[in-house]
């Protein structure tokens, strides 16, 4: 960390700028940043249009516990994290279609399954061979600038994979979205869809939490694809800026963590995006799209 | 903590009270236990519960700035979690009653952004990195006795003007239309409501930690609804099962390694759990003909 203080008293803009490229840990955490930019946005926009902003918070809560299971048993913890939260993205799916479940039930189990993560925390803290006394800081609010070369082209092949699934589904996801009666009647297996659906935001949650955390990955869904929406009408205009919006928000942040080593890299990622979000409010409020114009751009 | 159990227990619980920290413990956690049952109670009814999330986690960055500046974290969790919900209180109501997607993506962003706070002020308050997990998941020892004073002295307020507006606000929460053709100010009555909440929160943060408020909050309210629709029969099982759980809960932690957080929170979801059961099996039964109305119907209803 001692080197970013150097490089920050370098006076040129062009020149700082080019000692902050000169840093491997700044590289990889902009490559490993955009590519899991590109995926929150992506899902994140069906995420807020389909009001499941609430299952992403369950869904980092699990990604917490899913993490430390893992490392208690002694296996990497991103093996844990995908696991856990695309299963529980799939039951979420499955159950939510019958609507037993209210926000009572949902916010019970989700606190349980949190303290759950706090008993493998102190499982793996008391038992474990190594004491890893960071790693629960860096589940719960990421370690972008730890990320090393392996594990950057692991990050991004899984992102090119969530890409390619979620832009297959987008399509009749979209549909179903707007209107899940006129998609079921159309032959779109709403239901199946949904619960796809739930599994990419959960493998989305695993990739995340790697860079803002398990407690902050809900905010990077939300709040660029929120701003997105509020800014333009059409939905593939807004799929797509809503991308553009994450991957602005991590460069953003990435480089004032930098000049400002004080700032940790997640605060500075989250501020940029509530404040992104904030700043679309200021945009004269526009209808939401009319039913019959988003259908149109479906079908 | 330390001490092993042992097979006596009437020594285990003499050696557990002979700490004076674990004594502050049982007093902190029973304060918290009555109020955030009794509150929690009305909460549930009103569905409000994501209400209650949102305020104990904007405490956490209260906490962490009190911490960083040097307070007692208590006035942090109080300061920051009444002045939330005096911000959800002015908001516009018909923006607070419809469950939009542009509404749970603004309290989504509200708390990634708060628990960003909290991060940034523990990270600018160097080395309190152990003091984030206590912050965020509980802990029993460091209860101060100014600590207890300062719980008690909030708890005592928040129950007398709960009880002082008990009728109304029942009366508002089951049904606001009839309410407000009777009289009743509807918006106050809810606005009122939402501080007495703010101040649950902030008090139950300081026994589960501020991610964990749901164990106290509203597991043994939802386990009371579960039972009964009787409100006031509701309220004490609620009082009952929440400080069932606190108690138990701080007895667990005491002897295990495990934080406070992680055994509050799987007995009072274990209740949960059990009246779910049990609430199946009356259905099944037949026993009671009410219990497929939904339990906030009735409850009104009668009284």
């Amino acid at each position: 960390m001692s080197a970013q203080c150097l490089a920050v008293a370098a006076p040129e803009p062009i020149s700082a700028l080019a000692h902050m490229f000169a840093h491997p840990f700044i590289v990889h955490a902009l490559v490993a940043g955009t590519a899991i930019a590109v995926v929150s946005g992506l899902v994140g926009y069906f995420v807020v249009l389909r009001g499941q902003v609430f299952a992403g918070d369950a869904l980092g809560h699990v990604a917490y516990t899913g993490a430390f299971a893992a490392l208690a048993v002694g296996l990497d913890l991103r093996i844990g994290m995908f696991a856990a939260t695309i299963g529980a993205g799939l039951v979420l799916g499955l159950l939510g279609g019958r609507s037993i479940a209210d926000d009572v039930t949902i916010g019970t189990v989700f606190s349980w399954v949190l303290g759950l993560g706090v008993f493998f925390l102190a499982y793996y803290t008391t038992h474990g061979s190594t004491s890893n006394g960071t790693a629960n800081v860096n589940v719960l609010f990421g370690s972008i600038f730890g990320i090393s070369t392996s594990a950057m082209w692991a990050t991004v092949a899984v992102a090119a994979v969530l890409v390619v699934a979620i832009l297959t589904i987008a399509r009749p996801l979209l549909f179903a979205s707007i209107d899940s009666a006129v998609a079921a009647a159309a032959g779109v297996p709403v239901r199946a869809l949904g619960a796809l659906f739930l599994a990419l935001v959960g493998a989305t949650a695993a990739e995340a939490s790697q860079i803002v955390g398990a407690l902050l990955l809900f905010g990077l869904l939300a709040a660029p694809a929120a701003a997105a929406r509020r800014l333009t009408p059409d939905p593939w205009h807004a799929l797509w800026l809503a991308a553009l919006l994450a991957t602005a928000s991590v460069w953003t942040g990435i480089a004032i963590s930098y000049a400002a080593p004080t700032l940790p890299v997640s605060f500075a990622i989250m501020t940029v995006a509530a404040a992104l979000y904030a700043s679309s409010f200021l945009r004269r409020t526009r209808a939401a799209p009319a039913p019959w114009q988003a259908q149109a751009s479906v079908t | 903590m330390g001490p092993a159990l042992s097979w006596d227990l009437s020594y285990d619980v003499q050696l557990m009270f002979s700490y004076p920290f674990i004594v502050n413990a049982f007093r902190a956690g029973t304060i918290v236990a009555v109020i955030a049952a009794t509150i929690g109670w009305f909460m549930v009814l009103r569905r409000q519960s994501f209400a209650g999330h949102t305020l104990a986690v904007v405490g956490f960055p209260g906490a962490a700035a009190a911490t960083w500046l040097g307070v007692a974290t208590g006035y942090g969790y109080f300061g920051f979690c009444v002045a939330g919900a005096l911000v959800i209180a002015a908001l516009p109501q018909h923006t607070a009653r419809a469950a939009s997607a542009e509404q749970s993506a603004v309290i989504g962003t509200v708390q990634a952004f708060a628990l960003a706070c909290g991060y940034l002020f523990v990270s600018l308050y160097k080395g309190f990195l152990s003091g984030m997990t206590n912050l965020l998941f509980g802990t029993i020892v460091g209860i101060t006795d100014t600590q207890v004073l300062v719980l008690l002295a909030s708890a005592v307020p928040c129950l007398a003007v709960l009880i002082a507006i008990g009728r109304p606000l029942l009366f508002a929460s089951v049904d606001p239309d009839l309410a407000r053709a009777r009289g009743v100010p509807v918006r106050a009555v809810g606005g009122l409501f939402l501080v007495l909440l703010g101040v649950a929160a902030a008090g139950t943060s300081q026994v589960t930690g501020s991610l964990l408020v749901f164990a106290l909050l509203v597991a043994p309210a939802a386990t009371a609804h579960k039972l009964t629709t009787r409100p006031c029969v509701g309220i004490a099982l609620s009082i009952a099962f929440a400080l069932l759980a606190t108690w138990i809960g701080e007895t667990i932690a005491f002897f295990s390694v495990h934080p406070i957080g992680f055994w509050v929170t799987t007995v009072s979801f274990a209740g949960y759990l059990a009246a779910c059961l049990w609430r199946i099996v009356a259905d099944r039964s037949g026993r009671s003909p009410r219990a497929t109305a939904p339990s906030a119907a009735p409850a009104g209803a009668r009284s």
